[in-house]
């Protein structure tokens, strides 16, 4: 099997490992092997979009020294930080000359999980599934970062049981924003408010995202306000699916 | 907290300016997307648009040059105003010239810039706005809250009770051509009685000193061409080469301010009445306003703020705007556009907090005509801001202490191990999180861990099999 690089992110590593697994399970289904680097941290977004663009660099290196290693491809399942290493490497470390080569290079051998095997995976396994219906909630890298949100559509385009419902204001901020949640709470929490409630006012039996941000925000939403979230990662609902068909 | 917190909480507790706004972004948003009909056209206006705007701030000197002395040829005289009170004193010093006492405006952002009707009313003159929005935000002495829909914050009932309070009318909420009619009849006096008016300038062209005004209710054309004397103002960064753009700078204007494929009035204004002409102001005065801008030319990474073309369309789009509304900034100029213009104009650094007021959602930059990436430029005047911060404070200690875990797989790997001490993950969320949401639990195991127990997988590492 062909190898790819696995970027866990440090959201997927600490909050939602399963979903790390999932992508691996589907990486396999496609044909790929996974290899993860245990030297992998975090891609840097967190300082980089808080104005602390020294600081995020350093860990932006740290990132392309691990994965340049070798050639392989390198798969990473959020649209956020994939979009990071794709978009704003090259950016952020254009005045380091040892490592703007670099950024370039692992900029374009960079993908979102989704937008990599959507046109891969045996769907054709699908058949007598049980009926389900599934939100999605588009992220705003998913959006307009890397264009993945198609990729997501796409894929459960090709799952003839599931039910896809887009809420309305589908492509609005969820209001997470990273440490904008934190410095302007009260106008990301109306945000995150009304992204439940259309999220919610679809009635589908499950949330996904391809993004565990958002994720975390609505889910510390509900929490807090004491209601449900059924949710998952793209990956883990997707493994899932395949996992029912061969079971 | 900041008065811009309390801005921001207010706004957000007030149901009806809630619904008023999404209602009004809903209408405006559909009626854009509506508009472009021809996407390919679309995008042929936008390049076109995009090159002529965003190579303007390196060709600023050399286009104000000649668009001053085009229009001194004109007739117009050029006046320029190194900042807002500058161009204050401008006007007063042309106002008292002619002994005017009367002002009738149309619609300009630049004038609120300078606070203008304030200057005036402290000198004794009066000033009326004559755009219908602006009108009633004069009467509830109110500040704009959008730039082309200054009132879009009220809604009919709002504006009837405003009408039946301040002009003692018998308003009918429920009938907007009896509403307009109202302000109409009143605005109808003012227009005779003007001794000044006044205009902003959409675009004004070097080459042939044309000013370009749109505009939907003919104020405009009334405000410069019924007084002896219009006074028009603009930011620098108003000017374009010549009237070769102007067919597609207007196709996208239009269609992103309003949904519109053209306004009702295209005014292109080219000089005071001729000695053959009937009508037209004796005389044309064109103040020119820098207020911070030729800095802002000359910051390459943040020069792309004069390419604006004051649309409107990434505040419509904005999710912060759409929850707040314009007053809640506290500037002339509201959401992503005024986030990034506003710290950098003169006297603004009081206004880099709005930064914090944007989660780089992307949608400005999307919904642009004029493809400014106002995320980067936030992103970049946040990156400004904290390079200015001594190494002490709060945030930037925490974010060096975030990278020292960061730039080492074995920290990172501790600080993992050590979030999973119970009590101890819950205080990585301080409480301007927490207060509106629980913070996440870390799960039992990390993904590192999970995939180094689950199989050989370091074996398959390269990087691990060299060492």
């Amino acid at each position: 099997m062909k190898r790819v690089y696995l970027f866990g992110t440090c959201l997927i590593d600490n909050y939602y490992p399963e979903a790390g697994l999932d992508a691996i399970e589907l990486l396999s289904l496609a044909g790929f092997e996974s290899v993860f680097p245990q030297s992998q941290t975090c891609c840097g977004q967190p300082p980089y979009n808080s104005g602390y663009a020294t600081q995020s660099a350093a860990v932006a290196m740290q990132t392309v020294d691990t994965f340049l290693y070798a050639e392989y491809p390198l798969i990473v399942p959020s649209a956020s930080c994939a979009g990071m290493i794709k978009n704003h490497y090259p950016v952020l470390l254009r005045d380091h000359p040892e490592y703007e080569k670099k950024a370039i290079a692992l900029a374009s051998k960079t993908f979102e999980l989704v937008d990599f095997i959507v046109d891969k995976l045996p769907y054709h396994q699908l058949t007598s599934n049980t009926p389900v219906t599934a939100a999605l909630h588009q992220s705003c890298s998913a959006l307009r970062e890397t264009g993945s949100a198609k990729s997501w559509i796409k894929l459960i385009g090709h799952m003839p049981h599931v039910t896809l419902n887009l809420p309305c204001y589908a492509e609005e901020c969820c209001g997470f924003g990273g440490t904008f949640s934190i410095k302007s709470p009260e106008v990301s929490l109306a945000m995150t408010k009304d992204k439940y409630e259309h999220l919610v006012a679809t009635k589908s039996q499950t949330v996904i995202s391809g993004d565990c941000g958002c994720l975390i925000n609505l889910k510390g939403y509900a929490k807090k306000n004491g209601l449900a979230f059924p949710h998952q990662h793209i990956a883990s609902f997707a493994k899932q699916q395949f996992d029912e068909a061969n079971s | 907290m900041t008065p811009f917190n309390e801005r921001i909480i207010e706004a957000l507790e007030t149901p009806e300016l809630r619904s008023n706004l999404r209602g009004a972004m809903d209408f405006l948003r559909s009626k854009r997307s509506l508009s472009i009909e021809d996407y390919a056209l679309w995008q042929q206006h936008q390049d076109i648009a995009t090159d002529v705007r965003h190579a303007l701030p390196q060709q600023l000197p050399e286009l104000l040059e000649q668009l001053e002395q085009s229009c001194t040829r004109n007739g117009i005289e050029v006046h320029w105003a190194a900042d807002a009170s500058d161009a204050r004193k401008i006007f007063l010093q042309i106002a008292q010239a002619t002994n005017a006492t009367r002002v009738i405006k149309g619609k300009s952002m630049a004038s609120e810039e300078i606070e203008l009707n304030t200057h005036l009313e402290q000198h004794g003159i009066e000033s009326t706005e004559s755009d219908m929005g602006e009108f009633i935000v004069q009467l509830a002495n109110e500040k704009p809250s959008h730039i082309i829909m200054p009132a879009l914050h009220k809604n009919q009932e709002q504006i009837a009770e405003l009408f039946n309070q301040k002009l003692n009318e018998k308003a009918d909420a429920s009938d907007v051509d009896q509403l307009i009619g109202i302000g109409r009849k009143v605005l109808r006096e003012k227009f005779k009685q003007a001794d000044i008016g006044v205009s902003g300038v959409n675009f004004a062209a070097a080459k042939s000193g044309t000013l370009c005004l749109v505009e939907n209710e003919g104020n405009g054309r009334l405000s410069t061409s019924v007084p002896n004397c219009h006074i028009a103002i603009m930011g620098i960064d108003k000017v374009i080469p010549d009237l070769s753009s102007l067919p597609s700078l207007l196709y996208l204007l239009t269609r992103s301010a309003t949904g519109q494929e053209i306004t009702s009035y295209v005014n292109l204004i080219s000089g005071p009445r001729k000695p053959d002409e009937l009508d037209g102001p004796k005389s044309v005065h064109l103040i020119i306003l820098d207020n911070g801008r030729s800095s802002i030319a000359s910051d390459p990474a943040l020069a792309a703020t004069l390419a604006c073309i004051r649309c409107g369309a990434c505040m419509n789009h904005c999710p912060v705007y759409t929850k707040i509304g314009g007053h809640a900034y506290g500037t002339t100029y509201p959401g992503p556009i005024g986030q990034v213009i506003s710290p950098q104009l003169d006297g603004g650094e009081e206004h880099n907090e709005l930064l914090n007021a944007c989660s780089l959602n992307g949608a400005c930059g999307e919904a642009c005509p004029v493809n400014i990436e106002l995320p980067d430029m936030i992103r970049e005047l946040r990156n400004q801001r904290s390079a200015a911060q001594p190494n002490h404070t709060g945030e930037k200690m925490v974010w060096h202490a975030w990278r020292a875990i960061h730039q080492s797989p074995r920290l990172y790997q501790l600080t993992s191990l050590m979030m999973r001490i119970p009590g101890l993950s819950s205080l990585l969320f301080p409480r301007r999180w927490t207060k509106g949401r629980t913070s996440p639990t870390p799960a039992n195991n990390t993904l590192h861990a999970l995939i180094k127990a689950k199989t050989n997988h370091d074996n398959r590492d390269p990087q691990h099999e060299h060492k």
